[in-house]
């Protein structure tokens, strides 16, 4: 059963050095909140996983968490780069960065992957890119029914998932809705799981479309309201896009994001 | 009324749409074109974005792929897998639009980084995202990019995402099932793929656009169609809702 914990002691227990972390959320539901908690724990040289690094990884990568990247589409949603990402990559700061580079649809499915206990996905993608060339885990596969050359990719099972969703009960059942994106699957995937929720309820309404991840499979439960912003929680607040601007001239400027890390 | 050459591309663009039944959609400029293609000629267009909206009919352009507006009005709303795996490669999908850093004259694109080396590039571009597979698996593929020497390159630093790969039957080796680029807009005018070579070629300038300049802005050998057409000027009425939907942007 998942313990009900506070954020600290949450990513306290269940983050380590080092450790393959992913916290995903596709545009809606980005755990940023406990993000910006491994960021004031002073977490090193963590492999951060996550298809769409938005600005949580921007942050954290500026901030040094990060020795390696795992990620398909690596830019500030409909604002432009993420300069923080950016510098890593092309001038080594704080630090270098090395890359792990795919697809949504690869992505998607080496999650899928991890979640089912397979060690690879397959699918029709990447053929004739130039991605397999710098990406070692991107690998042509014949299919043993019509001899098809399709392309596989390994599982992604993650140390510890985080995530975040609407709305967990007090036996730390949790539910999300609107835009799941790969959250479930993540979940799965993982070795270690971490929700930080909107609120704690007495009884899990019904929601159209949404998904519930049981008590059991999941490692801790975290009550952290807001814990999404900048990005949104459907059905409590919206997405703040003028953060998303604003952040554009933070993270450009080595001195700006060191200032809004001081006031992290 | 007065047009500029961004609003010409982004209304040819959405012309392009009539007809077509679905479309998968990216943020940016497709956002505004397939969006408005609901708005003047296509209401019934089924808007598909990779956060997994499925018929997604936002009364307001979204900033992200993933804003709540497009969850709330979809018809259904998938997971990431399910949207890449059980709707995307499967070929469902009529049309796929994108935009890219840099282009070549079969339609590949670059949308991972430019010089240096993959390693220490010296602009590090966001990457693949969803492109590679809808570039693969979409029924045709509409390219949207300004036309400039920087971006329309004889070579590119990198290929994220397959056109025509380096001519014809290189889709059908690759297993690629999709027809590829049927069209390239620009600011300045409409690419189509030459049926023999499969090389981009310049069939229509927009009103007002010299074909010179055209060939200018490319960084390779522009081919030219024997008659380029020039493509119909902006009507009020497309002008005035390309207008209303940006002046109701999130």
């Amino acid at each position: 059963m998942a313990e009900l914990v506070d954020l600290a002691t949450g990513i306290k227990r269940l983050v380590r050095d080092g450790d393959t972390v992913a916290l995903e959320g596709f545009t809606h539901l980005i755990p940023v909140a406990a993000g910006h908690e491994i960021i004031r724990q002073g977490r090193r040289d963590l492999t951060l996983a996550r298809m769409t690094p938005d600005i949580i990884y921007d942050q954290m990568i500026g901030a040094g968490c990060a020795r390696r990247l795992v990620f398909a589409w690596g830019g500030n949603p409909g604002v432009g780069s993420l300069h923080r990402l950016r510098d890593a990559v092309e001038r080594g700061w704080p630090h270098r960065l090395e890359l792990e580079e795919h697809s949504h649809a690869g992505m998607a499915n080496r999650y899928a992957a991890g979640a089912s206990g397979l060690p690879f996905g397959v699918l029709r993608g990447y053929a004739g890119t130039d991605l397999p060339k710098h990406t070692p885990g991107i690998r042509p596969i014949s299919c043993p029914f019509t001899g098809e050359v399709l392309t596989a990719v390994p599982a992604l099972n993650p140390d510890v998932t985080v995530i975040h969703a609407q709305r967990a009960d007090r036996r730390g059942n949790v539910q999300l809705w609107g835009i799941t994106g790969v959250q479930k699957e993540a979940v799965l995937a993982a070795r270690k799981s971490l929700v930080t929720v909107e609120e704690i309820v007495d009884e899990l309404g019904q929601k159209p479309g949404a998904i519930v991840l049981p008590s059991w499979i999941i490692t801790a439960v975290a009550r952290v309201p807001g814990g999404a912003r900048p990005s949104y929680a459907q059905d409590y607040y919206d997405r703040d896009n003028a953060f998303y601007r604003a952040w554009n001239a933070i993270s450009r400027d080595r001195n700006a994001f060191n200032d809004w890390l001081q006031h992290l | 009324m007065r047009f500029t050459a961004e609003e010409m591309m982004t209304i040819t663009a959405a012309r392009a749409l009539a007809g077509h039944g679905s479309c998968f959609v990216g943020i940016g400029l497709p956002s505004t074109a397939a969006n408005l293609a609901r708005r003047l000629h296509n209401p019934d267009l089924i808007l598909i974005y990779e956060s997994g909206a499925i018929g997604a009919k936002p009364t307001r352009l979204p900033l992200s792929i993933g804003d709540s507006e497009l969850a709330t009005t979809a018809d259904t709303v998938v997971s990431v897998p399910e949207v890449f795996n059980y709707w995307l490669q499967p070929g469902r999908i009529d049309v796929g639009f994108l935009s890219a850093a840099q282009v070549d004259r079969f339609g590949n694109l670059n949308t991972t980084v430019i010089g240096g080396d993959y390693q220490m590039p010296v602009v590090r571009l966001p990457g693949a995202g969803g492109a590679p597979e809808i570039a693969a698996s979409c029924r045709e593929v509409i390219l949207v990019i300004r036309q400039s020497k920087r971006a329309f390159v004889e070579r590119l630093d990198f290929l994220t995402s397959v056109g025509y790969g380096e001519g014809p039957g290189d889709r059908r080796r690759l297993g690629l099932r999709g027809k590829g680029p049927v069209m390239l807009i620009t600011d300045l005018g409409v690419l189509e793929p030459d049926p023999a070579s499969c090389e981009l070629t310049l069939t229509k300038v927009h009103p007002g656009v010299d074909a010179a300049a055209v060939r200018q802005a490319t960084g390779w050998e522009l081919k030219m169609a024997e008659t380029l057409a020039t493509t119909k000027e902006p009507t009020d009425d497309e002008l005035a809702a390309l207008r209303e939907l940006i002046n109701h942007e999130h």
